[in-house]
């Protein structure tokens, strides 16, 4: 075209990224890569090859070695070989090669950014401004912590070897956000790049040989969903970090429960993105063009459900679809091009068909009146209006750049709508209002929430889900435990008490007790099943009866938990008082305690005053803690505050430890209760009494009704019930090794946060591995607050 | 020595469309109160303008020849006299060297800028030295830069510097009537300005630099098209701050809402610190994103700038011949 005439039209012209360099580098490998094993290329032992595709031009770009099952053990075994010196490294040598990473990162930003565009069909735009500089950030800011963690983290240490499976979205972010805190923490790992997209992986491990880093530290096994599965099972392997869907999310924890391996899982999403009536509306438009236009809607935390109050949604959609009209889709390198190609026919495949449904459910779609081009994978940006909350497409993760549209009439059905989700992973909300803003904030149920902006990232923040979206953080403070573990030595044997030897051998001189009840709703309740179940004293006497629970009383005792809305809802300092309360009662009753634990376990007197004062003790400290476990203000990297703050996880249910019945049953039911949670709690199953008796303390010391649930019965089948039920959100059990199993296994399916102690035992009279910050952080999730301001 | 101007395009007709001006409405206080802007949000906007669209090669130099004939050519100096302007009208009609024009293929189209801006003293020079050109002579008004005298005086201002032949009226706002919230006080200033302009189209400065918030950029854009103006100015290019991007978002906006409310388009004129070449093409696609291509000429976007125009003919140079170019190479103004 000539001057002349674009000067009349003013229209936008190519403008194109050269791919060179990228091709170059391709090319210099024969377009076909190896596994990359010990430092070292190997050839892959299946000897298969996938290939690798540019969705924007549908032009092979290169093979890719397709690990098989001698190859991922290969892999694993070189980085088992590798941990012992890379955990051995000061944390100063670790930064060191960190840092070294960062800088070859910062030096071959374009290669990487273009390599990306072409493998991947995201624009150039995004991966030069958005996904290299958060990759190459999230290096330095992990060196940072290597450098740091002998003197902030003293307690903790690597958890090993981790497997790594990143999804096709952003490739390199991704593998960043994994492989970094890993290897800052001090484990070597083996990551797993998306099957159709796995060359900037591949350029990363040339740079961790230049970065001179240690030979097996980092391990790169391309290859497919197989691949993937290996790694997962390899019995080496320590940890598991997966993102992706949380279909494969679930196959994966369900794969390894009760392993003992330790999991996170970032999975899908269904984000709410909530716009209020006093919102600038043009900056909505934009922040709704970032949140579902971003790198083509293909993005986990996509703000894909809009929620709009009413009396603006018609201002609004007009405003968002004049924006449409604007948008550019194209060849993922021409630097004027806001949607690239979507990664794959499949990917393209699945899109067409959600809308397709949706318009058959009564949707209204809009698109913009221009065409995308015909080469390539490529969707135009889509709009639906007229969706209801049962609609598929207002369910269903679309995983494209289909914007669903629903309006509220108020603040609380906004709320209610953004929580109508199997989800959780984000929420943006839109509002000039700063007190609605923060109201709306901490109801909604999700790990990110920004206020005023959208699909922000920092490597200072940490990101993951609440419900269906998984567990786990990455990024901040809070996602270096994810690679980290405590440094206890948990026994395989019961804890050796001091046991009385003059156990009673009748009950003659002991009256049979009353049947204790359950505890449910802040009453005693009878067990639904009429049944009992006798307790017995070490000797074998009965000492007294306690109701056997079953399914039911376990529904009544979440719905009661579910209805503690005043505990959740008191500040730290109230829940605090009533935690010390509980301390002075308990105190008033010490000799009945004792006594009880006497006659019911056989313990000395001495052992049994141990117990109830160290409860009395923990008590306080939980009560310390509950107006103390605060957050943190992250120091992301533009105008905000980024708030990191612990939240309760919401209904917890809890099988304590046999042993212990009363500190065992203290030292877990109060972390949860002083972090806000309501607990739904199955106490020692052989000496159930002291927690039947703490219903009384409860009752003097103004616990509100529901906070604490009591159900009684046999462990086993009562967790089973527990770790299946939809509405319980998380779950601790200190039970046996297959008990874990089971909860680990069932709680695949809502992805409640479990924490089990695969039959390993505590000393709870000891205050490392009774008591603490772990017990805090398993209490809580953090959900982080992006809050810009600026006027 | 005088460019004879080119007979083919006529100066189109400043911050109209289809022949019409934006006659004003009356002042809508609840609309004014309703806006609200976000500015972290408007700057993470502003942050990507530059970098969602590029635009190189042929399409570059067409964009930049475009905002050539955007600018309003400005000298705002205490030592102007009648040589320096005359410079300036000079440089006004031939502002890119014939020899570009030529190989960029525009030698028949008329290059030359949107206006002469100076202050009301060199109207009469800038006058003369424009004559036979259909170039207009913008005059800044109203106690420019600080609007700090009478409103009789303001008017007075105006109404001389008519006479004495500007064509376009640059008038700064009292920016006090901003910062308190006095937008009934604002929009009768403003309103009685337009009625003095008579035929002279308005341009309404509104010092954003002094406004301290994005809100009340846009609220003051609003009370002024209200007020009828035809083109909302950012600067005076005196402020501390002047044409910056945040700003220049907020007050297309402004425009759009405006446009949609009553049906008449109101013109934009970024000022005071536009110095690159690539500073103008991110402007321009500022204009072409919020507002669209109908506001991509003089008649409804200006740049008020002095330097820029000697960016713009070197990175034209380098189109042309793939060298980089030198100032000295290009005739001043």
């Amino acid at each position: 075209m000539n001057v002349k005439t674009i000067f009349e039209n003013m229209t936008y012209g190519p403008a194109p990224e050269s791919a060179q360099n990228a091709e170059q580098w391709i090319e210099s490998h024969q377009k076909k890569f190896q596994l990359f094993i010990g430092g070292q290329w190997h050839k892959p032992s299946s000897k298969k090859y996938l290939q690798s595709v540019n969705p924007a031009t549908e032009e092979r770009l290169a093979r890719i070695a397709w690990g098989g099952k001698k190859d991922v053990d290969h892999a694993v075994k070189a980085a088992k070989k590798a941990l012992p010196g890379w955990s051995g490294l000061s944390g100063h040598q670790r930064a060191r090669y960190l840092y070294a990473i960062a800088r070859q990162f910062q030096k071959n930003s374009r290669l990487f950014a273009v390599l990306e565009s072409l493998d991947n069909g995201k624009t150039i735009r995004e991966t030069r401004d958005i996904d290299i500089p958060l990759v190459t950030r999230h290096f330095y800011y992990h060196a940072g912590w290597a450098q740091l963690q002998d003197k902030e983290l003293a307690d903790f240490q690597e958890v090993g070897v981790v497997g790594q499976i990143i999804p096709w979205n952003f490739p390199l972010m991704m593998l960043a956000w994994k492989i970094a805190p890993a290897i800052a923490m001090g484990n070597t790992v083996v990551l797993k790049p998306a099957e159709l997209t796995s060359l900037t992986a591949l350029l990363f491990a040339e740079i961790c040989q230049q970065a001179g880093l240690p030979k097996g530290v980092v391990n790169i096994v391309t290859g497919a969903g197989d691949t993937g599965a290996l790694l997962v099972d390899h019995p080496l392997v320590n940890k598991v970090a997966f993102t992706g869907s949380t279909r494969v999310g679930r196959i994966i924890r369900t794969n390894i429960a009760g392993s003992g391996k330790k999991v996170s899982l970032e999975l899908g999403g269904k984000s709410p993105f909530m716009v209020f009536d006093d919102a600038d509306l043009d900056s909505v438009v934009e922040g709704v063009v970032d949140a579902i236009w971003f790198n083509q809607g293909q993005v986990c935390c996509a703000g894909s459900r809009l929620l709009v109050q009413e009396s603006v949604a018609k201002k609004l959609y007009k405003k968002i679809r004049a924006r449409m009209e604007k948008l550019r889709v194209g060849s993922s390198l021409d630097k004027s091009v806001d949607i690239g190609a979507i990664v794959s026919p499949m990917q393209l495949n699945t899109i067409e068909t959600l809308v397709k449904k949706g318009v058959e459910e009564g949707g209204t779609l809009w698109q913009p009146s221009w065409a995308c081009p015909s080469d390539g994978f490529f969707y135009p940006p889509s709009l639906f209006t007229d969706v209801s909350p049962s609609s598929t497409i207002a369910q269903v993760e679309i995983f494209g750049p289909v914007l669903v549209a629903m309006t509220f009439r108020t603040h609380q059905e906004a709320v209610k709508l953004a929580n109508n989700t199997r989800y959780g992973l984000a929420a943006s909300i839109w509002t000039e209002n700063i007190n609605l803003a923060l109201d709306i904030a901490p109801k909604v149920k999700a790990g990110s929430v920004w206020i005023n902006c959208t699909n922000v990232f920092d490597a200072a923040s940490g990101f993951g889900g609440y419900r269906e979206s998984g567990f786990g953080r990455e990024g901040g403070k809070e996602g270096l435990y994810e690679y980290l573990k405590p440094k206890l030595k948990l026994s395989d044997k019961p804890v050796k008490r001091a046991v009385s030897r003059r156990v009673a051998k009748s009950n003659g001189s002991l009256k049979i007790d009353r049947t204790a009840k359950m505890y449910i709703g802040g009453k005693q309740a009878r067990p639904d099943g009429g049944y009992s179940l006798p307790v017995l004293n070490p000797g074998g006497v009965q000492i007294g009866e306690v109701g056997d629970g079953n399914r039911k009383d376990i529904r009544n005792a979440v719905e009661a938990a579910h209805s503690g809305a005043k505990w959740r809802n008191m500040s730290g300092h109230a829940r605090a008082q009533v935690i010390y309360y509980l301390a002075e009662n308990l105190e008033a009753r010490k000799e009945e305690f004792i006594q009880r634990l006497v006659n019911m376990n056989g313990l000395t007197p001495a052992e049994s005053q141990l117990e109830v004062e160290l409860s009395i003790d923990r008590l306080f400290t939980y009560a310390a803690y509950a107006d103390k476990y605060d957050g943190l203000v992250h120091n992301t990297l533009f105008r905000n505050v980024t708030l990191a703050m612990p939240e309760a996880i919401g209904v917890m249910a809890l099988v304590c430890p046999q042993e212990f019945p009363l500190l065992g049953f203290i030292s877990t039911v109060i972390p949860l209760i002083a972090m806000g949670n309501t607990v739904v709690v199955v106490p020692s199953e052989v000496a159930p009494l002291c927690a039947t008796d703490f219903y009384q303390v409860m009752d003097t010391s103004d616990v509100p009704a529901g906070t604490i649930n009591i159900v009684t019965g046999n462990q086993q089948a009562l967790s089973e019930v527990l770790s299946s039920h939809f509405d319980v959100d998380g779950m601790w059990y200190f039970g046996t090794s297959d008990g874990s199993k089971v909860v680990e296994d069932a709680a695949a399916e809502n992805m409640k946060r479990t924490w089990v102690n695969y039959g390993k035992f505590r000393d709870w009279r000891d205050s490392k591995q009774g008591c603490g910050e772990e017990f805090l952080r398993q209490a809580t999730q953090i959900k982080n607050i992006w809050i810009p301001y600026g006027a | 020595m005088a460019v004879k101007s080119k007979s083919s395009t006529k100066s189109p007709a400043l911050g109209s469309h289809d022949g019409q001006r934006n006659p004003g409405m009356l002042l809508d206080l609840d609309l004014i109160e309703g806006i609200s802007i976000n500015r972290s949000a408007v700057e993470r906007r502003a942050s990507t303008m530059g970098k969602r669209r590029s635009v190189k090669k042929e399409w570059q130099a067409a964009w930049l020849l475009k905002a050539v004939t955007c600018i309003d050519l400005t000298t705002l100096a205490g030592d102007d006299t009648a040589s320096n302007v005359a410079r300036l009208c000079a440089k006004a009609q031939q502002p890119v060297r014939q020899d570009l024009l030529e190989a960029l293929g525009m030698s028949d189209t008329a290059i030359t800028v949107g206006a002469v801006c100076v202050y009301h003293n060199l109207i009469r020079t800038a006058k003369e030295a424009l004559k036979g050109t259909n170039i207009p002579i913008a005059a800044v008004s109203t106690g420019f830069p600080a609007a700090q005298n009478t409103q009789a005086q303001k008017l007075n201002e105006i109404r001389s510097s008519v006479r004495a032949g500007a064509r376009e009226i640059d008038i700064v706002v009292s920016r006090g009537k901003v910062l308190n919230g006095d937008w009934k006080g604002l929009y009768h200033e403003v309103q009685a300005f337009r009625e003095a302009c008579g035929e002279a189209h308005m341009k309404t400065i509104l010092a954003t630099g002094e406004l301290s918030t994005l809100t009340n950029v846009a609220k003051a854009s609003q009370v002024c098209m209200m007020a009828g103006a035809d083109f909302i100015k950012t600067s005076t290019g005196k402020e501390s701050v002047n044409a910056v991007m945040p700003v220049g978002i907020t007050m297309v906006r402004a425009i759009r809402d405006y446009y949609q409310l009553t049906g008449f388009k109101v013109g934009f004129k970024p000022a005071g610190g536009i110095r690159k070449a690539k500073e103008a093409l991110e402007w321009l696609i500022l204009i072409k994103e919020e507002l669209g291509d109908e506001w991509l000429g003089p008649h409804l976007f200006r740049f008020g700038a002095s330097s820029l125009l000697g960016d713009i003919e070197r990175q034209l140079e380098h189109f042309v011949t793939g060298s980089y170019s030198a100032a000295y190479r290009h005739p001043m103004s």
